[in-house]
């Protein structure tokens, strides 16, 4: 009899996560070796890569059923206004509306232009859209304001209320006398950064189709990041239990932290059908996803950073604040570099503007351009090699090796000019370097289902979800790897609150969250499936045994996998798996190189290429490895050159709200991309690396602008005007 | 108001009695559970709502039903033939151009109406022609790279 063995993990039932003991196969629980890994780590096309291009993969866009009704939202006009009165009865008079209810009741304050006011379902999107039009709202606009620097006036009108000032401290961090590290500096640099605030953009919006079940649950379609949590607020909404509610996910079209909990569109979803008896489906339309459903908060930030001769880094003082609108900012500073002593402030401004949500690293990128920056200028200043200085100050064992690789790749000794700006002609190119950190490790509680049934077919099913980065793949990978068995006779089921617990899809959290897992189970349903083998055919199960290429010996016979599941019992075999810290780590480093090009006569910015180094432990699949990194790249280029939200100051609406305003990198901007998946033999675990990949590529871009042209370009994004304002060609913020 | 009886979609004719204002992408999504389509922007933006008319590429979101009338259209659910994939969806799986996959429907239309005027497109023409084709998720160079690859498999028989 095959023993087992007792492992710590975690398990989390009814909303919490607890420690327990589980009893597993007493077999070695790590990845094995790289050569005896057959799926896991190649590069394998994504199994519903089918579903994707024939266009039968269902988002939930495209959700419809028999009897469903189109949910709109009526949105505030006005970035603050008190509400003195709210009209349904002219919607409601109208053929086809089935619902329409208030989200805030006169007397109450909408904060934001595209702040929830009322909604409305209706028999079509073209009844539901005429029918929002029809409600009767009369505002009292109130003083708004939507800018940082003037909300951080002292009579700026109150954006949360009276009683709430529009300035609130942030982390602040204090270590070591910064005085005296300026005093004693061989070299100081003090000049103001700015990053811009940004949309995330998803392509496919925020939103719902809830559909009341007959035995009084319910059912949600949602683009959602997170299957289980969206279903634990939804049972919390409707206030029954969870195993009511199932929520599900089969394809969404980008989230990139924006798209967690049902929000305001999924509660008013929710109330519609309920009010309507009849299935809701609630997308956003673009205008309202810009100004409603999230946004990347900006980041200021004075830095003041000294250094010693041979480029140690001694001290840095630092005062900073962004806004997320009505919701929070903050960067986590000083970012990557060991600075000696270091003196931190920061502030969260309040304005009129959406709520920020989390974005890819959330304050990451900013604190990047911020210290990147900072450090950069302090190389130059000292002149040292901005490479060197970095890989002096920078604790990263892996980075250190990174950094080796990074440079070589982009030809750091060709392309760097010790003289920034010293170029002839038109045209000047230069290189320039920045750093990522992250976690990447995974969170405990998930639980994978493994079920093989006697005509051969594996199922395996998790309540994760897949985002796009290819998680149905590598979990056939895992299970086919354990079994020896092709790829293909495994089947993936992912998206749906009713499968074991998972967490959402953030922080980078769900490969190494969902990997460990499904490996446990495989184990767990190989060990299950010899035993119930061992036991159908009288055999000692010591002597049942799977070999490569999923064929089985029973005894002295040898079986195909077919017939061995033949003898299975008529239920086949089911297994349960549970994540164990041991098969992921975390704690990824990063680096990004970029050469890139500067018009010295328009401002114009070009890159020609990035290359970004990534570790993350024991990869998986590394074709949807590499194209999430070179996807964060292209998110950071974005960043770098194109993207900002902006909001005019007069009439407090959002501006550029549609996808061509709002500038996101088309085919046409791109460089060459060069992604290099970084693997040590010391890995013994997965980590994610969605986040780490888009952090330092505006940095780089930014630094390697400075080394092209020798202006240094202190403001996100590196359009024409702040280059040459940089320049001193034009008045500007740069100039000043 | 003018109505619309009849739509030629992805080579049949499909009874539809929709008003001629309401867009084609509608009409196809809802109407005739095409949802390969998709809504991204609504103003002719970002290219996921990309068809053929009469071999075309336009985007559905701002194509009227009644202009569309008469036309032959084809979504991407059309470009399967006999069970087999069009080279370029072909070409997308086999390069992994998507993440997400909710541009893809968008791209693999307007690719497949550039490859059907220029058998052998170089880069800058791809770029060119998939300019008014967002992709949040950053999938631009393997999307560029399938396009290459399906001319190949297009112009030799084979995958290049
Ligand atoms: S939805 Fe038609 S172009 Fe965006
Ligand atoms: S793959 Fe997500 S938008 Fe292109």
């Amino acid at each position: 009899m095959p023993k087992t063995k007792k492992v710590k993990s975690t398990i989390t039932e009814n909303g919490e996560t607890r420690e327990v003991e589980i009893e597993v196969p007493d077999v070695e629980v790590s990845w094995g070796k790289r050569e005896d890994r057959k799926n896991v780590g190649s590069r394998m096309t994504r199994v519903d890569g089918a579903d994707k291009v024939t266009g039968r993969a269902k988002y939930t866009y495209d959700i419809d059923l028999p009897g469903m009704l189109w949910g709109r939202i009526l949105r505030s006009p006005h970035a603050k206004a008190r509400i003195t009165a709210i009209d349904l009865e002219p919607a409601k008079r109208m053929p086809g509306v089935k619902a329409a209810m208030t989200l805030k009741e006169a007397g109450a304050t909408v904060r934001f232009a595209g702040d929830e006011v009322a909604a409305i379902a209706a028999v079509s999107p073209e009844v539901a859209e005429d029918a929002v039009r029809a409600i009767r709202v009369t505002y009292e606009p109130l003083p708004f304001v939507v800018k940082e620097d003037a909300a951080r006036a002292p009579d700026a009108p109150r954006v949360l209320g009276n009683d709430r000032p529009n300035v609130e401290p942030g982390r602040a961090r204090s270590e070591g006398d910064v005085n005296k590290a300026f005093a004693e500096a061989a070299a100081v640099v003090e000049a103001e950064y700015r990053a811009q605030a940004r949309l995330h953009a998803c392509l496919e919006t925020h939103g719902h189709v809830v559909a009341r079940q007959e035995d009084g649950g319910i059912k949600v379609w949602a683009s959602t990041q997170a299957v289980h949590g969206t279903a634990d607020e939804f049972a919390a909404i409707a206030g029954i239990p969870k195993d009511k509610v199932e929520v599900v996910c089969q394809h969404m079209g980008g989230g990139f932290g924006a798209k967690f909990g049902p929000g305001a569109e999924g509660r008013a979803a929710y109330e519609l059908a309920k009010l309507a008896g009849a299935p809701v489906k609630l997308m956003l339309q673009r205008r309202e996803e810009s100004e409603a459903a999230g946004n990347a908060p900006s980041a200021i930030m004075k830095v003041k950073i000294a250094g010693a001769k041979d480029g140690t880094i001694t001290g840095i003082e630092a005062s900073g604040y962004g806004t997320g609108g009505i919701g929070g900012a903050g960067v986590p500073f000083p970012y990557i570099y060991k600075t000696g002593s270091q003196k931190v402030t920061q502030e969260t401004v309040r304005t009129n503007i959406g709520p920020s949500n989390s974005m890819r690293a959330p304050g990451h990128p900013q604190a990047s351009f911020l210290m990147e920056s900072a450090v950069d200028e302090l190389a130059y200043k000292l002149g040292l090699d901005p490479l060197e200085l970095r890989m002096k100050n920078d604790p990263s064992a892996l980075r250190q090796a990174e950094y080796k690789i990074g440079a070589e790749r982009i030809g750091w000794k060709q392309h760097w000019n010790p003289t920034p700006g010293k170029g002839q002609g038109a045209k000047v190119r230069g290189v320039g370097v920045a750093s990522a950190t992250w976690g990447g490790g995974g969170g405990g509680g998930t639980q994978v289902d493994v079920k093989i049934s006697r005509d051969g077919g594996v199922w395996v099913g998790v309540g994760t979800q897949d985002l796009g980065t290819g998680v149905r793949t590598f979990i056939a990978a895992i299970v086919a790897d354990e079994f020896g068995l092709p790829r293909e006779a495994v089947r993936p089921e992912v998206g749906s609150s009713k499968l074991g617990n998972s967490g959402g899809s953030g922080g980078s959290t769900t490969t190494p969250s969902v990997a460990p897992g499904v490996k446990m189970a495989a184990i767990q349903a190989k060990f299950d499936f010899l035993q119930a083998l061992a036991k159908a055919t009288n055999e000692p199960p010591d002597k049942v045994e799977l070999l490569p290429g999923g064929v089985v010996t029973n005894g002295t016979k040898q079986l195909s996998w077919k017939e061995a599941c033949k003898r299975l019992p008529v239920a086949g075999v089911s297994s349960r798996g549970t994540w164990v810290p041991e098969l992921q780590q975390s704690g990824v480093g990063g680096v990004q190189f970029a050469h890139a090009e500067v018009d010295m006569e328009t401002g114009r910015v070009r890159v020609l290429k990035i290359v970004c180094v990534q570790d993350c432990g024991i990869p998986m699949n590394k074709l949807t490895l590499e194209s999430q990194m070179n996807g964060g790249m292209i998110q950071g280029l974005g960043f770098a050159l194109t993207e900002d939200r902006i909001v005019d100051a007069q009439t407090g609406r959002l501006v550029n709200w549609n996808l061509d305003e709002y500038k996101l990198p088309g085919p046409w901007e791109m460089p060459v991309f060069e992604p290099i998946v970084y693997e040590y033999p010391e890995a013994k675990g997965v980590s994610g690396v969605a986040e780490p990949v888009v952090i330092p590529t505006a940095s780089a871009i930014a630094n390697a602008v400075y080394n092209a042209c020798g202006a240094r370009v202190r403001s996100l994004p590196l359009i024409p005007k702040h280059v040459l304002e940089a320049m001193g060609r034009v008045p500007g913020r740069e100039s000043a | 108001m003018a109505r619309i009886t009849e739509l030629d979609v992805n080579g049949s004719r499909e009874k539809i009695d929709v008003d001629a204002e309401r867009t084609l992408l509608s009409v196809l999504r809802d109407d005739l559970d095409l949802t390969g389509a998709k809504y991204g922007c609504g103003e002719a933006r970002c290219g996921a709502c990309v068809v053929l008319m009469d071999g075309r590429p336009v985007p559905a979101c701002v194509t009227s039903a009644g202009s569309a009338a008469g036309a032959k259209i084809t979504t991407v659910e059309g470009l399967e033939q006999d069970g087999q994939l069009h080279p370029l969806q072909e070409a997308f799986l086999e390069v992994g151009a998507m993440q997400c996959g909710y541009c893809t429907p968008g791209m693999i239309m307007a690719g497949v109406a550039l490859l059907r005027d220029n058998p052998d497109p170089d880069e800058a023409e791809i770029v060119r022609t998939l300019e008014g084709n967002l992709c949040r998720c950053g999938a631009y160079p393997r999307i560029v790279a399938a396009v290459r690859r399906a001319a190949g498999m297009l112009r030799g028989g084979g995958a290049a």
